[in-house]
């Protein structure tokens, strides 16, 4: 692995959590490097610490031991270099569409520059119709589009997505993971993506980092080499899919 | 009120029987109440014919005293409720944001609040007097506490998800104050101040038994002196239909205000 180009590094990290003052091991020596442009997909059992991995990225918690690097430096609270999307799409219900995506832009910005960059990230997720909207006003995966929007009028170098789209149906689960795939050929932002789907991992990702629990490791990491976009009937697809499900059973 | 309903066949029928027993069933107690009167099953010394009452009403309506009186109240009420309200939403913000001034006040709080209002009027009378001041005071006191209270439950109750939003974009702790948590308290503090307008309505009879010789709740007092029980009977009624206006005109005001500001009611 080469660790020059490595925009995000991860190094021997630990992470305990005291539940009624009795220490719980979460995290065990995970190592990860991930290099600009990539998409890594983290899949694993609920449980294993994968949401926690990204928390400790966006210093949401803190690192009991090891360190991470995003971009060389180690990380010394939440990094103007990171984006997060939660599962939900936490989005402030009293602000409008154009006004929840603003909020997030740093206030050096001129108002008339923060409307523009604004509507910029609005019209990328398809939303240009919704701009005075309300949160409760649109569905969960406008919504989730929104909080996608809110992500990258940062211009994140790495984008964290914790679950995004294991709130949706389906049809919209696919619909968000073809979204993601066109906005990420578009600037090639690096992505961290933990869900429970598998088949989401495979049809995103360049890589699938498998994590097992008890403590929270990573077990194996899956390579990803077949072209965008991705046919998910596809025999390598599911060959790939079979070797993962193997870990999964195993464990 | 929704109860549990399983059978959705007759469901819309069972809605329309609900809505008929609820007007129904007061009527019928007014007309058994009527003829038990009429019969003589009831004192009148005690408890008033509804129709005796009703015309009661229609001559103090008619001749102004009604009016002349709960004006008089009304204005009361609202200077009590304007200084309550608003002290309750400063001191609840105070409380709800700044950590220390909270630990300050929070043991004064839980020692003062349960204390009836009424309760403190000798006291009120002792600093102000027996003038208006004094009877703004009881009010002002009642309307004070649901609000405060509320208000702060409001900003304790703020989603920390949103705060973690605000975290991890490197939000301002000006901006995270004014723009997030204050935002979160706005329906509860107007439940508050709903709650708040309902108990400065009610405090009034309290107030006005403070040497006054206006008011709706004077008027209480003056027919219990004079053994006028119609007159009684009639004020009660009256002032518990104004406090029902009053509560489901604010509680339309709040959803109104919500609906349109954030597109749904909330349902918390």
């Amino acid at each position: 692995m080469a660790e020059t180009k490595d925009i995000l590094t991860i190094r021997d990290l630990h992470k305990d959590f005291f539940i009624q003052d009795e220490k719980v091991r979460v995290l065990c020596g995970i190592d990860l490097g991930i290099a600009e442009g990539e998409i890594v997909a983290i899949v694993g059992p609920s449980g294993c610490g994968k949401s926690t991995l990204l928390r400790l990225i966006t210093s949401l918690e803190t690192v009991t031991s090891g360190e991470i690097l995003i971009g060389g430096e180690p990380v010394d609270g939440p990094s103007e270099k990171c984006s997060m999307i939660f599962q939900e799409a936490r989005l402030f219900p009293w602000l409008t569409v154009r006004e929840n995506i603003e909020f997030v832009i740093s206030d050096q910005y001129a108002r008339a520059k923060k409307k523009k960059m604004a509507l910029e990230y609005i019209e990328l997720v398809g939303l240009s119709d919704f701009i005075n909207a309300v949160p409760n006003q649109l569905s969960g995966g406008m919504q989730q589009r929104v909080s996608i929007a809110r992500a990258l009028v940062t211009r994140p170098q790495i984008l964290l997505l914790d679950e995004p789209f294991g709130a949706l149906d389906a049809f919209t689960r696919m619909n968000m993971q073809n979204e993601v795939l066109r906005i990420w050929l578009k600037d090639k932002t690096t992505m961290v993506i933990v869900t429970h789907d598998i088949d989401e991992a495979i049809f995103l990702s360049n890589r699938v980092v498998i994590m097992g629990k008890n403590p929270g490791i990573v077990k194996k990491t899956v390579s990803v080499d077949l072209d965008y976009p991705r046919d998910r009937s596809n025999l390598e697809f599911l060959e790939i899919r079979r070797t993962i499900m193997k870990e999964f059973i195993e464990s | 009120m929704q109860l549990f309903n399983f059978n959705n066949k007759n469901g819309t029928r069972k809605k329309w029987s609900n809505i008929a027993i609820a007007i129904v069933f007061p009527i019928l107690v007014l007309v058994l109440w009527q003829y038990a009167s009429t019969h003589g099953w009831l004192k009148p010394s005690l408890v008033p014919a509804p129709l005796t009452i009703w015309k009661t009403f229609m001559t103090y309506l008619e001749n102004g005293k009604l009016w002349n009186n709960l004006s008089v109240s009304f204005e009361r009420v609202f200077a009590g409720y304007l200084i309550g309200a608003t002290a309750g939403i400063l001191v609840g913000f105070l409380m709800g944001l700044i950590r220390p001034i909270n630990s300050a006040l929070s043991g004064i709080v839980s020692v003062l609040r349960p204390i009836p209002t009424i309760a403190l009027v000798p006291i009120i009378i002792l600093f102000y007097g027996i003038g208006f001041i004094s009877k703004v005071a009881v009010i002002a006191i009642g309307s004070f506490w649901p609000v405060l209270l509320n208000t702060i439950h409001g900003i304790m109750n703020t989603d920390n998800k949103l705060i973690e939003v605000a975290y991890t974009y490197r939000i301002v702790k000006r901006k995270v104050i004014f723009r997030i948590v204050v935002p979160s308290a706005i329906p509860a503090a107007l439940t508050g101040l709903r709650l708040g307008m309902s108990n400065a309505w009610t405090s009034v009879v309290a107030a006005e038994m403070i040497a006054s010789s206006t008011g709706i709740g004077y008027l209480i007092n003056l027919s219990r002196e004079t053994a006028n029980t119609r007159v009684m009977y009639m004020c009660v009624l009256v002032i518990g239909a104004i406090g029902l206006m009053i509560d489901r005109g604010l509680t339309w005001m709040e959803h109104y205000y919500l609906r349109k500001t954030r597109g749904l009611v909330d349902q918390k």
